[in-house]
């Protein structure tokens, strides 16, 4: 079988030294985050945290993106997909997540009608197709998702298709990132940078966070070798006291990142103070759609009545997605939230730091144990 | 059940289908034949012949797609299901659920392609049914088969017997399957090459059990894929496994779909592939066996049996570590970004 791409960077003989240098360097307790969930999940995949001395303890953060997104926003999609004439087109991991009273997949069991879709652009296509009723777009994710969904906007608008809309909620990172920094009960020695974001954002993004906190900040690819690498750069910068902000996914990653993307996304949408589950309201974190395309944002042109949102009683997503907690220590993982029951939505998404305990961790128990 | 009303998720072949079939229907029907849970049922008969019989039921959307056709799939499902009992497939019945509207030529091309499969794998078709249900109530055509075969008298294959030491095989590439369907479906608009893998395997079998009476366990892992599969057999023979990354054998453009996508190729269904596990010393020679079948060219060893943690499936990775490998929850969703 050829050897592809991915390949290189799984292959043991490059691992194999990063993780001695790791091994030889580390001499302290750190405390390093993971921001991206797809971070944690490639960890997790390749059995990372097992090939890394006791000294190092990862921590995964909030960059998953369904996880993030607050209780209310989630209630207001299942509402979206309750109005009549309505076509709600989602990606398909925030289907599961539980809402106060229902999920986007008890909805769609009850005859609504909801769609997986892979872009933005085929909830466009499904606005085409059905010019007589509304298809509202469930914007969820990060600085790597929201300029191609402000591209479906400029998109509809030059082909004239008012019934498209989308209910947006995406979320950015660096202000995420001063969060953290700034949270008494979250204890940071170094972040693992985003890579997919970072494509978009560049390094210069997080430059002004660095100067104020001076905290190790290493920008990481997703397959073992490049993990293991900027966790080694990390170590290096910890233990010889001099933090920098570094790249370690140049194949990938410039200073100015995408210029053209952000130029768009900036175009349509505007920051706004915006709810993380579990950290609460940060300012600036939000992106909403400028009154420009006011004729586009679900939000305006939508009314909808949203009951009181209650977060799952006794869920310690909010703790674990700052690192503060990790999924053991959550008194309900395992016991009462699993992936077929989830009371939260770090167990339902696929980049949940709970499902990738439930699925990966070899220190818990079988499943001929439970 | 924690959900009031059936989803998707109840039909993934993952844990969430498994607490259905454990719940609603194991209490009503239990029975020493139906408890063992294996891809078919094994039946004696008076006078000691036993027999192998299983039925499924096949919805696909698109109903053709490269590399087959819900027809092949319906006869191919069955014959390995048959096969995997260790029996040589025989018969098959044939129900059809036709929606009213459907275009003629498209269930001409579908009957060809079952009478096709059906030729290919030395089955007769000896009973059938058709119904025609109105506008809406069927997606396009709905097709069930059962099967029955004979178990040839020295083969004991089941969902119980692995045993400690023994090797796992892989017949070829995982997720050809699934992955070649998810592209295929409507609103999905990369292009790819992907091909399914549908193929009869009891031609496969019947070379496995010529080479070796020491095989404990034959399983084809559709849906839920190699993962799920490995899992049940894990739980119901109560061993461990433990699995090698760098031998799992996937197409690369497969890979490239899955990561893509966020979808783990361990939890992709295949059509065309069978696991087994063979005692370690004829563990060359069915290895053999199976690379010398048409259908089984790719397929190599991806681990062994181990009599530490019994019910887990564990993954030694490229890197040097270990994680488990869960069974799959629900369908897989595609996430975002």
């Amino acid at each position: 079988m050829p050897l592809h791409h991915q390949d290189e960077y799984r292959d043991p003989d490059l691992s194999r030294p990063l993780i001695e240098a790791i091994r030889q360097m580390s001499s302290r307790p750190v405390h390093l985050m993971e921001v991206c969930g797809t971070h944690t999940m490639s960890i997790f995949r390749h059995g990372i945290r097992d090939v890394l001395p006791e000294t190092i303890r990862l921590l995964s953060g909030p960059g998953c993106p369904v996880c993030v997104t607050a209780q209310p926003e989630i209630d207001a999609f299942i509402a979206y997909a309750r109005e009549e004439g309505t076509i709600v087109t989602t990606f398909g991991d925030l289907m599961r997540v539980p809402g106060t009273d229902s999920s986007l997949r008890k909805e769609k069991a009850a005859g609504r009608d909801i769609r997986i879709v892979y872009s933005a652009f085929d909830a466009l296509k499904i606005a085409q197709a059905n010019p007589d009723r509304r298809v509202v777009f469930l914007g969820v994710g990060f600085e790597t998702t929201a300029p191609t969904i402000a591209a479906s906007i400029l998109a509809a608008r030059d082909m004239h298709v008012p019934n498209f809309l989308v209910a947006s909620a995406h979320k950015t990172v660096p202000p995420a990132l001063q969060a953290l920094m700034d949270n008494d009960r979250v204890q940071i020695n170094g972040f693992l940078l985003p890579g997919h974001v970072s494509v978009i954002l560049g390094l210069q993004a997080y430059r002004p966070f660095f100067d104020r906190y001076q905290v190790p900040c290493v920008v990481a690819g997703f397959e073992p070798a490049d993990i293991l690498e900027a966790i080694r750069r990390l170590v290096a910068q910890i233990e010889s006291g001099r933090p920098q902000l570094d790249n370690a996914y140049r194949r990938a990653v410039g200073e100015d990142g995408n210029p053209k993307a952000r130029a768009i996304m900036e175009q349509v949408f505007e920051p706004v103070d915006a709810a993380f589950r579990g950290i609460g309201i940060i300012p600036g974190s939000g992106l909403r759609i400028r009154p420009a395309y006011a004729a586009y944002d679900a939000a305006v042109q939508i009314p909808i009545q949203v009951p009181p949102s209650k977060e799952p009683p006794g869920c310690d997503c909010g703790n674990i997605l700052i690192g503060a907690k990790t999924p053991p220590e959550c008194r309900l993982f395992r016991k009462v939230c699993t992936p077929e029951n989830p009371i939260g939505p770090c167990m339902v998404s696929s980049e949940g730091t709970c499902a990738a305990y439930y699925r990966f961790d070899s220190a818990s128990p079988p499943a001929a144990e439970k | 059940m924690t959900s009031d009303v059936i989803t998707l998720d109840h039909g993934s072949g993952g844990k969430i289908a498994h607490r259905l079939t454990a719940e609603l229907l194991l209490p009503l029907f239990d029975n020493p034949v139906l408890s063992d849970l294996h891809d078919g049922a094994v039946l004696t008969l008076n006078g000691g012949t036993r027999i192998a019989f299983s039925t499924d039921t096949f919805t696909v959307t698109p109903l053709f797609f490269p590399g087959g056709d819900i027809g092949e799939l319906a006869v191919n499902g069955t014959v390995n299901d048959v096969a995997m009992c260790g029996a040589t497939p025989l018969y098959l019945s044939l129900a059809l659920i036709i929606e009213e509207g459907f275009p003629m030529p498209d269930l001409k091309r579908i009957l060809q392609s079952i009478h096709r499969a059906a030729e290919a794998a030395g089955v007769m078709v000896v009973t059938g049914d058709t119904k025609v249900v109105p506008k809406g109530a069927a997606d396009g055509v709905f097709i069930n088969t059962s099967g029955i075969g004979i178990i040839p008298d020295n083969v004991s294959i089941g969902s119980t017997a692995a045993q400690p030491g023994d090797k796992i095989i892989l017949s070829g590439t995982m997720a050809d399957h699934g992955m070649t369907i998810l592209t295929q479906r409507e609103g999905l608009t990369f292009e790819s090459d992907l091909q399914s893998d549908s193929a009869p395997l009891n031609g496969m079998v019947a070379k496995i059990l010529t080479a070796s009476n020491n095989v404990h366990v034959l399983r084809d892992p559709t849906r839920g894929g190699v993962g799920t599969t490995l899992n049940e057999i894990a739980e119901s023979s109560r061993i461990g496994i433990v699995l090698q990354e760098n031998t799992l054998p996937i197409r690369p453009a497969v890979a490239g779909v899955c990561e893509l996508l966020g979808f783990d190729p361990l939890y992709v269904a295949n059509e065309g592939k069978l696991l087994a596990f063979v005692a370690a010393h004829d563990a060359d020679a069915v290895l053999k066996a199976i690379q010398s079948d048409a259908f089984g060219r790719e397929a190599c060893f991806i681990g062994e049996v181990t009599a530490d943690h019994p019910g887990r499936v564990v993954l030694e990775t490229r890197i040097g570590g270990r994680r488990i490998v869960d069974m799959l929850t629900g369908e897989q969703l595609p996430r975002i970004c």
